[in-house]
């Protein structure tokens, strides 16, 4: 009986077949006009998936363009897309047949790509990859091939489309299919499967091709149906993050979550980390009843014989399974954030129920996409993909994502735009066991700011910057430096002046060397995002060098303040310049950014000076030039 | 309590139905927002995918009770039956319900007759929805939107981000990995949640069969006062339905395939009485669910609009 029948004749035995459906979901990728949407369209019309109003509105549009039906239409998007005629997210369809429910997450293969593939093949079963049966293997399919390796999705179907226009060539179809193998076999797949298609004809998309009849290898819908998924969730190692504590009553303490991976039983030992403490499982509630048993991904209640203090973000384990604990581990990750990773800032990283505070120090590579290749790389950007080594505020508990989805994937969020700006996939922790629990929370590092620079920047809407004033005593240092503070002040910039004779003499050497820590504090006043200005006569050239080194030399400005010896004796207030011979000599920087003098100019006219040079160098909006 | 589920172990028997892996799901995002979000409400339509939703928050904080309150927006033209309907459920479980109307709208007779649905569902629905939300300072309201219901709901977030005016910005939505959802807001914002989101039409009736959950009587067919008005059958439901001259309401065999406000709800034809029949007539006419919603039709996309606006 087909299923129009089964509906019409016998609806119960229908709705007893549809209640036993398992779910399965795909990402379909390729490149542009590889002829996604037209699969897809495909797959929903022949499936029945799409409602007789819309289709009727899809032919109408599609006769408008001359053509019975165009498949592509059935999944556009947004407004806004729709008018561009690009689709730029992910999009998730339904549909299904007898055996299973299917969820699609079509992304499209635009700029965003990496981003949204990531996105709809975090978690997939499947990932279906088109190939133009015309133009071959390209450099796409094995990127779209390597990242859907990378998020571990088990299974991949590769439809070599567009066979209608190649003569449905065999020899054409396993040429692909022997190229592309080859590349694949060392992606980790569990399974990989070749299916030659027409998506506009329906050729072997749900329908068997009678144009093919050297190929009897199934249907791609017949694939999707019998391709075996239960196996896809880690079944052996139990985690449970706990989600939830319920506590309707002084009698009743549940924990309530979804199991990650693994199977429970009542009875069973179980630990709770990180509080290391055991118990036992006397009972797994859920609505429905008590459950002997419950395994991933089912939501269940959880109750223990003792009273343990637990909380959500803990997770519960076998005591003879425990996942990795670490506060450092080596991640992929992929960014999704138009902001660049800044690796001096901390992240908050989620992490099954948990939320911790996570810095990014070091990138080993990032992939370039073009050739697959590692390069080395500072930093990530939106859509990249790449190493790093993550270190969390407190231990996490995980597994390797190749091994767990579900203890293996984190996400990062910055904690000033609340934006998701990376997802990532913890690798195989090359620490023994032993090595984990070494490093417990003893072994944190020292506490260290969690705010970075351009954090701060972007706080006060402004750039930090060191003003190095240099130049021999009396030549108007200090003077220059306040009418410079006043001025950037009323141009509303925060700065402040670091002056030898106003409260800070320590240390200062006798040639007017400025003391050992100069360099450290420059840096601090920087990053904290001021305009600092440095009033020290510092005579030596490689001193000067120190502090720009500490700084950056992009946030370092260097002013040679080279007032006459006339009127630095005629300032001189401390006895430098005589009588006697003089004392005093510097080593003039060779190239500062500005000469001035007071000679002729008064403190203010030199201050609109290094204003204009504030404003070259970039650290001060092109506005205030005058 | 039900009996133990002594089922004996066997690898190959660790296998979800599609119904009971969505189940989890949802049940999954329902926790995750009562967890990290500091004043949730879920929003109570009374329609079918509400009863489906409620019940999944039934079972999420089994045996306690749900941790927020449900929320009603009564734009008091809907059907007499749902309102019952409503009444009886929510003090049956012993919810806590909070009805809201926008009193200004209600003064000045705000209606769907006088004004046009597009006015009027601006004023009564999207204004009257976005004043609960902020009187009642939520930061997430949990919705029973579902992603299969309407083209441009394909890419909505299962966690779908509003600015402090509550509004959406299609350019501004996070990516969703895995099962990790980002709730992290600034104070002022909120976030729309959309357990359903997986679900299909297919899967909320298979599921209402399955669990029983008790759905108002009007998806079921009876014979119902109706007229028609440009193709469509409006049920008159009360004294206030300005009949045209001449105009009679007739006695017809009709059932709601969507439930919303009487004047804008249109009535199907039909003979089916039961959960199964009523599934085998959705499998065999194949209309889209939103064709009985008159919203729909004023323009082009108008869901899309209605949804930067702040309508669910
Ligand atoms: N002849 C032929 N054309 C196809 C086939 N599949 C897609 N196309 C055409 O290729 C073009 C791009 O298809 P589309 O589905 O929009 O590609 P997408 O960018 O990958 O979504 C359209 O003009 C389709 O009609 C096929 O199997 N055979």
């Amino acid at each position: 009986m087909n299923e129009q029948e089964l509906i019409s004749k016998d609806i119960l035995g229908y709705l007893e077949q549809h209640q036993q459906k398992e779910l399965l979901r795909f990402v379909s990728v390729g490149s542009v006009d590889d002829g996604k949407s037209t699969l897809i369209g495909r797959l929903l019309h022949d499936t029945h998936g799409i409602y007789e109003d819309q289709l009727s509105a899809v032919k109408r549009a599609s006769h408008r363009a001359g053509v019975e039906i165009d498949f592509s239409l059935f999944t556009d998007g947004l407004k806004a897309e729709r008018e561009q005629g690009i689709t730029i997210d992910v999009a998730y369809r339904y549909f299904s047949t007898t055996k299973r429910k299917f969820i699609i997450a079509d992304t499209p293969g635009h700029v965003q790509y990496t981003r949204n593939m990531a996105t709809g093949a975090s978690t997939a079963n499947v990932a279906i990859i088109l190939i133009d049966a015309r133009l071959g293997v390209l450099q796409q399919s094995r990127r779209h091939a390597y990242i859907a390796s990378l998020l571990g999705i088990p299974h991949l179907f590769v439809c070599v489309n567009k066979m209608d226009l190649e003569g449905y060539s065999r020899s054409k179809f396993e040429q692909i299919r022997t190229e592309f193998q080859h590349f694949v076999a060392g992606l980790g797949f569990k399974g990989v499967r070749f299916t030659p298609i027409s998506a506009l004809l329906g050729d072997n998309v749900v329908h068997r091709s009678e144009s093919m009849p050297w190929y009897d290898g199934g249907t791609l819908l017949e694939h999707l149906e019998n391709v075996p998924i239960a196996s896809d969730w880690n079944h052996e190692d139990f985690r449970f993050p706990v989600q939830y504590v319920l506590r309707p009553d002084l009698n009743y303490r549940g924990f309530a979550g979804a199991l990650a991976s693994g199977v429970v039983k009542k009875g069973d030992a179980v630990m709770v980390l990180p509080s290391q403490r055991t118990s036992k499982i006397v009972a797994i509630d859920s609505f429905d009843g008590e459950k002997e048993r419950a395994f991933a991904p089912m939501s269940v209640t959880l109750r223990l014989a003792d009273e343990i203090d637990i909380s959500r973000g803990d997770m519960l384990v076998h005591p003879h399974n425990l996942p990795h604990a670490a506060q450092r581990f080596e991640t992929m990750l992929v960014w999704l954030s138009e902001r660049p990773l800044d690796r001096q800032k901390s992240y908050l990283l989620k992490h099954t129920t948990q939320v911790v505070r996570a810095e990014i120090a070091d990138v080993s590579y990032v992939m370039d996409l073009e050739t697959l290749k590692q390069t080395p790389a500072a930093r990530f950007e939106l859509n990249d993909i790449g190493r790093a080594t993550v270190t969390c505020h407190r231990p996490v508990y995980f597994d390797a994502y190749q091994k767990n989805r579900g203890t293996g994937a984190f996400i990062l969020i910055d904690s000033l735009t609340n934006n998701t700006v990376a997802a990532g996939m913890i690798l195989e922790s090359e620490l023994s066991s032993d090595e984990d629990d070494e490093r417990g929370p003893s072994s944190l590092e020292r506490p260290r700011t969690q705010v970075s620079p351009d954090e701060r920047s972007e706080r006060l809407g402004q750039k930090g910057a060191t003003v190095w004033l240099t130049g021999l005593p009396a030549s108007g240092k200090s003077a220059i430096a306040f009418a410079l503070e006043r001025r950037l002040f009323d141009l509303k910039r925060l700065a402040m002046v670091i002056d030898p004779d106003d409260g800070l003499s320590r240390g200062v050497q006798p040639d007017g060397s400025s003391p050992a820590q100069t360099p450290e504090l420059a840096r601090r006043c920087t990053d904290a995002g001021l305009l600092a200005i440095f009033a020290y006569a510092s005579p030596l050239r490689a001193d000067r060098d120190t502090i720009r080194d500490s700084v950056g030399a992009d946030r370092f400005v260097e002013i040679h303040v080279t007032t006459s010896l006339e009127l630095r004796k005629k300032r001189d207030k401390r006895g430098v310049y005589g009588p006697g011979p003089l004392r005093v000599s510097e080593e003039a920087p060779k190239q500062p950014d500005a000469i001035v003098l007071l000679d002729g100019s008064d403190p203010e006219e030199v201050a609109q000076q290094i204003v204009a040079v504030l404003v070259k160098r970039g650290l001060l909006p092109s506005l205030y030039a005058l | 309590m039900q009996a133990v589920d002594a089922s004996p172990e066997r690898a190959l028997d660790l296998k979800l139905s599609h119904l009971r892996q969505l189940e989890a799901e949802s049940i999954h995002i329902i926790r995750e927002v009562a967890a990290e979000f500091d004043n949730p409400v879920m929003m109570y339509s009374i329609g079918k995918d509400s009863s489906v939703m409620v019940q999944l928050a039934r079972k999420a904080f089994h045996p306690g009770k749900l941790p927020f309150p449900l929320l009603h927006i009564d734009t008091t033209w809907k059907f007499r039956e749902m309102i019952e309907f409503r009444d009886k459920f929510c003090k049956e479980h012993g919810f806590n319900l909070i009805v809201h109307t926008n009193q200004q709208g209600l003064e000045e007779n705000i209606n769907p007759f006088d004004h046009g649905s597009s006015k009027y569902t601006t004023i009564m629905k999207t204004h009257a929805l976005l004043q609960a939300l902020h009187n009642g300072g939520y930061d997430a309201a949990f919705g029973g939107a579902r992603r299969d219901e309407e083209r441009s709901r394909a890419k909505e977030r299962i966690y779908s981000f509003r600015d402090r005016y509550g509004q959406w910005d299609p350019k501004n939505q996070r990516p969703e990995l895995w099962n990790l959802y980002n709730g992290k807001i600034t104070k002022g914002e909120s976030i729309r949640a959309f357990p359903l989101s997986n679900w299909t039409e297919l899967d909320i009736w298979l599921y209402i069969y399955l669990e029983n959950i008790p759905i108002v009587p009007l998806y079921f067919a009876k014979e119902r006062p109706v007229v028609e008005r440009s193709g469509t059958l409006l049920m008159v439901d009360d004294e206030r339905f300005p009949l045209k001259p001449g105009e009679k309401p007739r006695m017809e065999m009709v059932r709601f395939r969507t439930l919303g406000c009487y004047p804008l709800t249109g009535a199907l034809p039909s003979t089916a009485t039961t959960l199964p029949d009523i599934i085998r007539e959705m499998l065999l006419t194949k209309y889209s669910e939103r064709q009985g919603r008159l919203i729909d039709f004023d323009e082009e996309g108008s869901m899309e609009t209605k949804k930067r606006e702040g309508y669910f």
